[in-house]
């Protein structure tokens, strides 16, 4: 019994985001101790979440300067507010509509919208500009976002590269923005979302008539033909659901992109989202329940048990988007992969250049 | 049996010699060729000649696919199963007009207001008397729109209708040589996913039985009729599959825009492609064009949500949480209230889009009606729902 208590303690030190739930079931197995009701099971591994949660929380009251880390959060979230009721005050948040109007035109311009006011992707420029009022409002107020060398983002085709965090893919969202607000001339982003997205009822319309495009390689060769910005996340699911202990480390990364890169001729903008990753603190994914849902995972965040599910919705941090110089690769796009994680390894660690220069320049998550 | 076997060698080399040699094709070049004394003398005798027996295979049917080098005169005759069909009508009624053209329908239900010019045979295709049509007449295109989806069949004779009787018609045209066979195929066999690429080429899979078994005989009929490319590459074989076809067809998309108010899925809006039939029609005819093989996506007027779709008939929708779709419509079908099994109800929940640039560039095809016209004809065909006709028979 000792042995059996001692592996089932490793399993808890381990967390559970790390598929703790197999080496403790080995461990069962190799004692012949019968498996356990489906109950039981259920309690064990909730009972394991709990505990990974709570060293959790420990790392979070570490982080910073130790005790005084929510005086300082306050500080933080005052400053914020003070910008925000200025902002507020002189509308100065709002872009003039004839300058909405016009670079909304441009976003249209020469694209191939049908009678039914529709691109083949099904993009609905109309739709486009209902939203655009509740999403510059996110981009100047919500996430007061500062955005950084835009204009390295060149005309023609690209792929915009960038990396992926907060649960939620707001950070999609604030990169497209800052593409149609802030680059002269606008441009509008083609991102490549998650395969899982489309199942999800309204979201998943809305991403579709926001010009979003579900994340195929054909899709986005069609679109990097046509001249698009197309933005990809190449660390995908795992990395936007990574648990917070985790932060600003970033997951391996997709190879596709390069390939495509090097298929269609596309530079490659290296962008880093800071920020974001402080907008929802997960505590653990819960592997179990993410099977059970058919969602690639089921995050639980710190603060569920006070909203419920809106913890998911982001806590107004501020955001700072860094764009790269672009990237020229050239190759043959069935390289070897070893030769692909190279190339990759290049655009990746030009992004975490800009991320640790991001995290050394803030003060803050709010300010 | 020798001496033929070996008289035959030497002969194909010298025609082969003598082709490369003359312009002069054909009958002279072969007259010679027999008359050299370097080939063996002829082992034919009167007595073989009189059993059919000749000292050449037949030529293989390649040669005669191209229509220019037939005979002007000889009228070309084209055989439509499923011609009762309203696709098949439509088919009938525009070939029959056409002055070189002869029309034969196969079908085993009974044509009503059919054209005096067009031949029926009232027969199913499985059975064997149907090979008499094609024993004793030279035909040039087989267009099968003979396949039957119905969900309410029995799965059953479903299956065998639709595989066996597939698998005759390619018999048929390979045993007497067809050179064209035109199957009329359908985007189905694509199948709605969450992950369906925005442009669906032919090379993709055909997954469209993965949550619709029920379909899985036409992706087979699909999968069979192209592995006649290869099994017999002498018959030009076209495999179309067209979007959802609008009109006056009985199918699963006509009727669902028929209905009084038509259900759709909370917060789901996928892109729809639609066609006329007059247009799925016309692409079927362009098929026949000498020349024209392979795999072809049939799309008509661009793609559009499917609530703008509704929005053309001027009905009103009828939202349903997805959650529960699937159990309230198996209900409902089970009920008989309703004509669409639930796994049917992925169509309006993901997109099937198609890329239909291959038959823009191959078969010349353009839709020439947009989609108000499709819905229009969709509504306007409300007579061919099956309602008349039951109340007819009954």
């Amino acid at each position: 019994m000792a042995a059996f208590a001692s592996s089932g303690n490793r399993v808890i030190d381990r967390g559970i985001d790390r598929g703790g739930a197999l080496p403790f079931r080995a461990a069962v197995g190799q004692l012949g101790v019968m498996s356990k009701s489906p109950l039981q099971d259920g309690v064990e591994r909730l009972s394991r979440i709990a505990g990974s949660a709570a060293g959790q929380i420990m790392e979070v009251t570490r982080d910073g300067s130790g005790t005084h880390l929510v005086d300082k959060l306050l500080e933080e979230l005052q400053e914020a507010a003070a910008e925000v009721r200025a902002m507020l005050e002189a509308s100065s948040w709002r872009m003039p509509d004839e300058e909405m109007e016009r670079r909304i035109q441009h976003l249209i311009h020469g694209r191939n919208i049908n009678e039914h006011g529709v691109d083949p992707f099904g993009a609905e420029p109309a739709y486009m500009r209902k939203v655009v009022p509740f999403i510059e409002f996110l981009y100047r107020v919500y996430f007061r976002t500062e955005t950084h060398n835009i204009e390295r983002v060149p005309d023609g085709r690209v792929l915009l590269i960038a990396n992926h965090s907060g649960q939620l893919p707001f950070d999609g969202m604030v990169i497209g923005t800052s593409l149609l607000l802030e680059r002269n001339p606008p441009r509008m982003i083609r991102t490549m979302v998650e395969k899982f997205v489309p199942t999800l009822p309204w979201f998943g319309t809305f991403v579709t008539r926001a010009g979003q495009v579900t994340g195929l390689p054909d899709n986005c060769r069609r679109l990097l033909d046509s001249e698009e910005a197309v933005a990809v996340f190449p660390e995908g699911a795992r990395g936007i659901s990574k648990p917070f202990s985790q932060r600003y480390q970033m997951t391996q990364f997709g190879h596709g992109f390069m390939r495509l890169a090097l298929e269609t001729g596309a530079p490659i903008v290296p962008i880093a989202v800071v920020g974001a990753e402080e907008q929802v603190i997960n505590l653990a994914n819960v592997q179990f329940l993410a099977r059970l849902v058919g969602a690639p995972s089921f995050p639980l965040p710190l603060l569920l048990p006070i909203l419920g599910p809106a913890a998911m919705w982001p806590m107004p941090v501020k955001y700072r988007i860094y764009y790269g110089e672009p990237l020229y690769f050239e190759g043959d796009p069935n390289d070897d992969e070893t030769l692909m994680a190279k190339r990759v390894g290049r655009v990746r660690d030009a992004i975490d250049e800009m991320i640790q220069q991001g995290l050394k320049e803030r003060r803050g998550i709010f300010v | 049996m020798t001496g033929k076997q070996r008289a035959k060698k030497p002969r194909k080399s010298t025609r082969t010699a003598s082709t490369g040699k003359t312009a002069s094709a054909g009958k002279t070049g072969r007259a010679k060729a027999s008359t050299k004394p370097a080939s063996a003398p002829t082992t034919m005798t009167a007595d073989d000649q009189q059993l059919g027996l000749i000292e050449e295979p037949p030529r293989p049917a390649v040669r005669r696919t191209g229509r220019r080098r037939r005979q002007p005169r000889r009228k070309s005759t084209v055989v439509i199963t499923g011609i009762t069909g309203r696709l098949g009508q439509l088919l009938a009624r525009r070939l029959h007009r056409q002055p070189h053209v002869r029309v034969i329908g196969i079908d085993r239900r009974s044509f009503h207001r059919k054209p005096r010019d067009v031949e029926h045979l009232q027969i199913d295709i499985r059975r064997k008397k149907c090979e008499e049509l094609f024993r004793t007449e030279q035909v040039d295109v087989i267009f099968h729109l003979g396949l039957m989806h119905d969900p309410r069949q029995n799965p059953d004779e479903h299956h065998s209708w639709n595989l066996v009787g597939t698998q005759r018609v390619f018999e048929y045209a390979q045993r007497y040589r067809v050179p064209k066979v035109v199957l009329l195929s359908s985007a189905d066999v694509y199948g709605p996913q969450a992950d369906n690429p925005t442009f669906i080429g032919e090379d993709a899979p055909l997954l469209g039985a993965r949550r619709f078994p029920q379909i899985r005989d036409l992706i087979s009929v699909d999968m069979l009729s192209q592995s006649y490319f290869w099994k017999a590459p002498e018959i030009e074989t076209v495999v179309l599959r067209p979007v959802h076809i609008l009109g006056g067809v009985r199918n699963a998309m006509s009727k669902y825009l028929r209905m009084s108010r038509v259900p759709v899925l909370m917060g789901f809006d996928p892109m729809m492609q639609v066609i006329h039939e007059e247009d799925a029609v016309a692409a079927t005819l362009l098929a026949a064009t000498p020349g024209v093989r392979g795999v072809f996506n049939i799309v008509g007027p661009q793609a559009l949500p499917l609530r703008k779709l509704i929005a053309l008939t001027g009905k009103q929708d009828l939202p349903v949480p997805h959650v529960i779709a699937p159990s309230v419509a198996d209900r409902l079908y089970k009920a008989r209230l309703i004509d669409m099994p639930a796994a049917e109800i992925d169509f309006i929940r993901y997109p099937v889009t198609l890329d239909g640039s291959r038959a823009e560039k191959l078969l010349k095809f353009r839709a020439h009606y947009g989609v108000a016209d499709a819905v229009a004809s969709a509504l306007r065909n409300q007579v061919f729902d099956g309602s008349v006709e039951r109340a007819v028979s009954a």
